[in-house]
């Protein structure tokens, strides 16, 4: 005999409750977690170095860099940059999770961190589906990738708590209608913060760094 | 692609209920997929029948009910449906709106044989 039995359960709980675990291991620690995703060629890597450097004097961060591929390219970029670094290996994999964070954390020195950076894996749809336990989400749009991207990639503009966009630097020079990328943002996402900057010029960029490092002090006084 | 992962997950949930009812095996899985949420039906179809293999869950069949993305305008209080690329509210112009479904993504139900 047949039983339909009630389930009514997110399809990737296991991933989320071990995002809780997680978030409880950052809180223990008094470490603001950061979840940066993007595009490959976004930015990611330049706006965690333009961070460390507008932070360093002020916070102590690590930094956990997803890639796809044993190249060790954006760690070392970071590790240049005097930051205690892990990279994480996802051996082809389009997304970083929960599982690959927690075995990432244990190689920090959590407890002398006030901010963990966590580069995400180049890509706009897989990351948006897969809780890591940070404190806040951020996506990095830039401007040559196109205005379209928001109506495009709901679930990842959804999920963000900050949005940063980047590369304004080349607005002169492409096709970026600001008024319809910012429309389709408000339509998914009414009132994320927006930060126009550009990690070349480095224009924009202390304003970012200001306001995440007000949230930073939130979970540890700095 | 993230079906794999997906698919795996959907294996744990039904494996754990089925346990949980002292089913003997499971023949259907019941999902519900909202449209802003990018899952590939096939794909985990694909993956589905490849490690459900051997387990109370092999050739239990997946059924998926995909949710239309609506919106409501929060200035006049139209809801509309999308249909397609994302608009603004179709009777007053204004992109200010709040997602009423499209989101979902969970396993609603499954049918289980009893001993």
């Amino acid at each position: 005999m047949t039983t339909n039995i009630p389930v009514v359960e997110r399809i990737l709980s296991a991933n989320d409750r071990l995002a809780e675990q997680n978030r409880a291991r950052l809180d223990a620690a008094g470490v603001f977690g950061v979840n940066i995703m993007a595009s490959p060629g976004a930015g990611k890597t330049s706006l965690i170095l333009r961070t460390i450097a507008a932070l360093q004097l002020h916070l102590r961060l690590g930094v956990v860099e997803g890639d796809t591929a044993p190249v060790t390219l954006d760690a070392d970029k970071v590790a240049a940059a005097g930051m205690p670094a892990v990279q994480i290996n996802t051996g082809g994999d389009c997304h970083l999770d929960a599982v690959m964070l927690a075995g990432a954390l244990p190689a920090l020195p959590l407890e002398t961190l006030h901010l963990l950076i966590v580069e995400n894996v180049g890509n706009l749809i897989c990351p948006a589906a897969f809780n890591l336990g940070t404190h806040l989400n951020v996506l990095i749009a830039s401007v040559p990738e196109g205005d379209d991207k928001p109506y495009k990639y709901p679930a990842m503009y959804r999920g963000v708590g900050a949005l940063i966009i980047n590369k304004i630097d080349l607005l002169p020079y492409v096709e970026f209608n600001m008024d319809y990328f910012r429309r389709g943002v408000e339509m998914l996402n009414p009132g994320v913060v927006t930060f126009p900057l550009s990690c070349r010029t480095g224009e924009g960029v202390a304003e970012w760094a200001a306001w995440l490092r007000a949230r930073a002090a939130q979970v540890k006084a700095v | 692609m993230h079906e794999l992962a997906v698919t795996q997950s959907l294996l744990e949930i039904a494996l754990r209920h089925a346990e949980a009812a002292n089913a003997r095996r499971v023949t259907a899985l019941y999902l519900v997929i909202g449209r802003l949420s990018s899952m590939v039906d096939d794909s985990v179809q694909f993956y589905w029948d490849t490690i459900s293999a051997g387990t109370p869950c092999e050739g239990a069949t997946l059924h998926f009910r995909r949710v239309p993305a609506a919106f409501a305008c929060l200035a006049c209080g139209t809801e509309y449906v999308l249909d397609g690329e994302m608009t603004p509210c179709p009777a007053c112009g204004s992109a200010r709106v709040r997602i009423v479904s499209g989101d979902e993504f969970r396993l609603e139900s499954i049918d289980v044989e009893k001993a």
